[in-house]
């Protein structure tokens, strides 16, 4: 019975340290991210929300840390901005349409028609572009779309060229794996004897597209079109290369910001994006979508 | 028919009187040499079969037997092979799902989660364009039918797994389908709460005269519940017949052996006890437990041998012996008179003795 005392016996020694603390546990778990998302992400908006109230001194070009409301003044009364604000969100919106229409079917095709082989092909073809570089394919659409360019011969001289219509297309060409993606997940998740109960009691092919799937995989397309809907609010980048003269809220703030060197209104401005997109949360929330994500 | 042409009237009457026999002796369920294959597997082999109306007809077979896929051809969802199913004596082979006049209830009961219960009753009869009032109050006495008249306001999730299967029914029902397939409709309850269902789904056929059709592989289940039963084994139809008719007398030794248990003695112990060759079976029950060395009554046979083990099970006691030529019978006792299953203890020597009448003849 006087055997040494196995190694063995001291390895569960922090489990068993941990198992009797759990408040220990959870701050060890969740510290560092929570860290990160206290004070490096909500703090770096709260600055910004801040700074919004500040001004630039128009001689020394130095931001000035006392508070007006100047800046939303601005905001309101310059209908350039309005203007912008509203194109950006009807581009948005455009392009949540658009993907989400190429992904319905799309997603149907993959998670209850194709093959097991086919299947990971198309998931590999989708999420392929993913990998390529955001510039990248921008600029391949700008190709595409040039004048004299493929487009043009493909549709004898019909391409819409650079500006508002360039812009949706190549957004919607960028974020559709972010639509894609969940809008499959929604319908592998979908029982087949769900399809198969509609047209056992008589329902064809449209009918049970229109009273069950969709809404069934609503969540899902509701998941996919925050993707495209925010991704689009802030880009700048991709209206600039296929977008010609048009211009987008992301545009502004960047001018305000760099350009024109003045960060309390470029802040101001954020707030347009970052105020349409929490609203749009509310909305999809009040529908249930986000209850099942 | 020609003779019969004399009086207009009296032709009318024949020809009438001639198409309600006709109508009811043309079964609701037809199938021709059905056969389907997934690649290499023959999953339904050759089945014909007819059922007629009114019927509550079981296919029993053990998983991979092809019952549910016959019934999903029926169904529709699957394409056979080659053969036909006929529904109501229409060719119904190339017909998709909701052009069938048949209705299905689910082994997951697939009941539309975002829907509520009355809306999923509803769903069919919407498809099919019924006007408003008369949808409320079919899907009213459907969901009375299976006590469910208070739950249509609530969502699917929101009920038992008993409740969901009578939900999955009234939706099947409400149709009034020319069959109701049902599959394993039973399986994802528990034991109490099956027996119950049991006698509800018998009483509801009763009550609303529409030909089931289930498929389960719960031999117990099939011969409670079912006027007839096909025995499904390997894609084929090994026995069809009555519940008794086919537990009382099996036409092979695997119907034998899965619709209830038998004892199956064939070889140099069929010429040992029965006294030619053959193979025989008799069920458990029939075989009665005599003291060792007493006489054989007449029209008997009398097996001697040794107990190997002695199984209480409650309302019955299970004894294995050990007979002549390697043979192991089991015969099983009510315990009416012997709480504690008797006297007999391993290693016993032991008499068993049955009649004549209860062994049947079957094929290998």
């Amino acid at each position: 019975m006087a055997r040494p005392v196995a190694p063995r016996d001291r390895r569960g020694a922090l489990t068993a340290f941990f198992a009797t603390r759990p408040k220990t546990r959870l701050v060890l778990l969740l510290g560092a991210p929570m860290l990160w998302l206290v004070v490096m992400y909500l703090g770096s908006i709260a600055v910004m929300l801040l700074s919004a109230f500040w001004s630039v001194d128009g001689f020394t070009g130095k931001v000035v840390q006392s508070y007006s409301l100047a800046n939303f003044a601005e905001l309101f009364t310059n209908p350039l901005y309005g203007t912008v604000a509203l194109r950006t969100l009807l581009i948005a919106v455009g392009v949540t349409v658009i993907d989400a229409v190429i992904a319905l079917p799309l997603a149907l095709y993959m998670a209850k028609v194709a093959s097991p082989r086919v299947r990971i092909i198309l998931v590999v073809a989708v999420t392929t572009p993913l990998w390529a570089s955001y510039l990248v394919k921008a600029y391949a659409w700008r190709v595409l779309l040039a004048p004299n360019g493929p487009i043009d011969w493909v549709s004898g001289g019909n391409s819409p060229g650079y500006g508002l219509p360039a812009t949706v297309i190549t957004l919607a060409y960028l974020w559709l794996p972010y639509m894609i993606i969940p809008v499959f997940a929604g319908f592998d998740r979908v029982s087949d004897s769900l399809f198969e109960a509609s047209f056992d009691l008589g329902a064809g092919a449209w009918r049970t597209l229109r009273s069950v799937a969709l809404p069934l995989v609503f969540p899902a397309i509701a998941a996919g079109s925050i993707f495209t809907f925010s991704l689009t609010l802030g880009d700048y980048i991709a209206v600039g290369i296929v977008g010609g003269k048009t211009q987008m809220i992301a545009n502004v703030i960047y001018g305000q910001l760099v350009t024109a060197n003045d960060q309390p209104l470029a802040a101001a401005l954020s707030l347009i994006p970052l105020a349409a997109i929490v609203l749009y949360l509310l909305a999809m929330r009040r529908t249930g979508a986000l209850e099942n994500v | 028919m020609s003779d019969s042409r004399i009086a207009k009237a009296t032709v009318d009457e024949f020809e009438h009187a001639d198409r309600a026999t006709n109508s009811a002796a043309v079964p609701q369920v037809s199938l021709r040499a059905l056969r389907k294959t997934f690649g290499a597997v023959t999953a339904v082999d050759g089945i014909d079969l007819d059922i007629a109306d009114g019927e509550f007809f079981a296919m029993l077979g053990p998983s991979g037997s092809g019952k549910t896929t016959v019934l999903r051809m029926i169904a529709g969802f699957e394409q056979p092979t080659s053969g036909s199913v006929f529904l109501g004596g229409v060719d119904a082979t190339t017909l998709p799902p909701f052009r069938r006049d048949v209705n299905t209830v689910f082994q997951d009961y697939a009941l539309f989660p975002h829907m509520t219960v009355a809306q999923n009753v509803e769903y069919g009869l919407l498809v099919h364009r019924v006007p408003r009032a008369e949808r409320a109050r079919r899907v009213g006495e459907a969901l009375d039918m299976v006590r469910l008249g208070e739950h249509g306001r609530r969502k699917p999730t929101q009920l038992s797994g008993g409740q969901r299967q009578r939900v999955a029914l009234a939706r099947a029902l409400v149709n009034r389908p020319r069959v109701l397939l049902l599959d394993e409709p039973l399986g994802a309850l528990d034991l109490k709460l099956r027996e119950q269902m049991q006698l509800e789904l018998k009483a509801i056929q009763r009550e609303v005269g529409i030909t089931f059709l289930f498929v389960t592989h719960d031999q117990d289940e099939a011969l409670t519940l079912c006027d007839r039963l096909a025995v499904f084994n390997n894609g084929r139809i090994e026995q069809v017949g009555r519940a008794e008719e086919v537990y009382e007398n099996p036409a092979t030794q695997f119907v034998a052996g899965f619709v209830g248990s038998s004892n199956v003695i064939s070889g140099a112990a069929a010429r040992a006890i029965v006294g030619r060759d053959g193979a025989f079976a008799v069920r458990p029950e029939k075989i009665a437990v005599a003291p060792s060395g007493s006489a054989t009554a007449p029209g008997s046979l009398t097996v001697a041998g040794v107990v190997q083990d002695v199984v209480y099970a409650g309302s019955t006691t299970r004894i294995v012996v050990a007979g002549p030529e390697g043979l192991i019978l089991t015969a099983t006792v009510l315990n009416a008179h012997s709480p504690d299953g008797g006297v007999v203890r391993r290693g016993d020597p032991i008499g068993l003795t049955w009649h004549e009448s209860a062994m049947r003849s079957i094929t290998v």
